[in-house]
């Protein structure tokens, strides 16, 4: 994809604002339609865009392979970890009244977190794969010029 | 005509479905496989948002003025089923590219007798 | 009365889509079909309020499904095989349409029993619908109802839901992470091909 000037700049012009769409989305899922698994696969819908438009190894160069898979996990620890807090808190498992002083408070605070890990997860785990089959592409490519240049 | 109004959309879900279980039983080519699959389950995402439609219902966020709401429980249900049906797809698709590259085909009949030739 | 009208023919263009994926054998054709497929589902989950899905459904279907499966084609299939046609089937249709048409009629027999669509008075609109839709802004301050089962009332669920989605992710680096033996294996079966 040398030459398609016209995907570049509109990408270019596109790619900030579903990011931008993407946060939003996620932090403000309480109120409007929204939540951690919509924003997730926004954001790694923007991500696939730069790594179709402008090639995979510029993408792994925003968030590299190895970030991801750190992200994957952390979401679901946030999530489960989540969980953990409240108990450890004196409540139930992902009872969020007792995270805060009041029960709405503590409600307000649980969504927004395990949102976040969702979020986290979601998105990664969908670059992950993204990530993995390009991978692949690219290495059975690299033997195909390999072979026949031998 | 009330009766055709309130079942059209089950019918045309399970025409869709039964379009994309063909598909599958039918079908030699396993990246077409996948693809029935998928349609199957978008019928069944239609089906259960069909179930909790209801007529001039509002979308369920809550907002003062508004009394009568869709009901939310298919809506969490699907909004999941659908990103754990990806992260499925994905790993069916990856089956697939191994299996291509063990058979060097992904045609159903061919496997089957490269397989019987061993 | 418009709202039955976009509902129908939304649905219908989508029953078209999937009968055209059935009839079409070419496999980018196949793919590109069912990312409109997705879209218009897209669209009418918002038709039927379910803003949360259409939104989930656009990115998913139309965008991130389609990119994998155009990966896998590209895998799948040597540039020289452009078409990327899939073959013709050997069997005969009967079997299968068969069993097609025999499940499909059972399903529309087992759909005269269900209440209307809409219908506000169906069983699955009485029984939890209600006490979500009245107790979770008392309860979770949050107006989104769908958000609020989604985190809290059904938080173990979609702790179940993200830990599957992990798994997958896992799974796929397991499967087709590595790249051992790539090499060999192409060229072997472009070897068998030419032959």
């Amino acid at each position: 994809m040398k030459h398609n000037l016209i995907l570049r700049v509109v990408s270019k012009f596109l790619i900030p604002l579903i990011i931008l769409f993407a946060l939003y989305v996620q932090f403000h899922g309480d109120f409007g339609p929204g939540g951690g698994f919509q924003a997730g696969v926004i954001f790694s819908a923007a991500i696939i865009l730069y790594g179709l438009v402008f090639g995979l190894d510029k993408a792994k160069r925003v968030i590299t392979p190895y970030v991801l898979r750190l992200l994957a996990s952390l979401g679901v620890l946030i999530y489960a970890g989540t969980g953990a807090a409240t108990i450890l808190l004196g409540g139930n498992f992902l009872q969020y009244g007792v995270l805060a002083s009041s029960q709405l408070a503590g409600q307000h605070l649980g969504i927004l977190v395990i949102e976040l890990g969702v979020g986290m997860t979601v998105m990664s785990v969908m670059l992950i794969i993204f990530f993995t089959f390009a991978e692949r592409g690219q290495a059975v490519l690299n033997s195909k010029i390999e072979s026949e240049r031998e | 005509m009330d009766m055709i109004l309130g079942h059209y959309n089950y019918w045309m879900v399970i025409i869709i479905m039964m379009a994309g279980f063909y598909t599958v039983i039918s079908r030699g080519n396993l990246v077409k496989k996948i693809v029935g699959l998928n349609i199957f389950q978008v019928s069944v995402f239609l089906l259960y948002i069909s179930i909790g439609n209801v007529k001039d219902g509002a979308t369920p966020i809550i907002e003062k003025g508004v009394d009568l709401y869709s009901n939310p429980l298919p809506h969490v249900l699907i909004l999941t089923a659908i990103v754990v049906g990806v992260a499925t797809t994905a790993l069916g698709l990856a089956l697939v590219v191994r299996i291509k590259e063990a058979y060097g085909t992904i045609e159903e009949d061919d496997i089957h007798n490269q397989d019987q030739s061993l | 009365m418009i709202d039955n009208i976009v509902d129908i023919t939304l649905l219908s263009l989508i029953a078209i889509h999937a009968v055209a994926i059935i009839r079409m054998r070419s496999l980018f054709a196949v793919v590109m079909l069912f990312s409109g497929f997705s879209f218009l589902s897209a669209g009418l989950f918002v038709v039927m309020d379910a803003a949360d899905v259409a939104f989930t459904e656009a990115a998913v279907g139309a965008g991130i499904s389609t990119v994998l499966m155009l990966a896998t084609l590209a895998l799948t299939y040597t540039p020289a095989e452009a078409d990327k046609e899939e073959k013709a089937p050997t069997h005969k249709p009967w079997l299968p349409l068969s069993v097609v048409f025999i499940t499909g009629a059972l399903l529309i027999y087992g759909t005269y029993n269900l209440p209307g669509f809409g219908d506000p008075n169906a069983p699955s609109q009485l029984h939890v619908a209600p006490y979500y839709l009245e107790k979770s802004m008392p309860e979770t301050g949050v107006p989104n109802v769908v958000t609020a089962v989604l985190a809290s009332y059904r938080g173990f669920d979609t702790l179940g839901e993200v830990t599957v989605i992990f798994t997958a992710g896992i799974a796929v680096l397991l499967i087709i992470g590595g790249r051992r033996r790539v090499k060999s294996k192409i060229e072997k079966n472009g070897g068998d091909r030419e032959a």
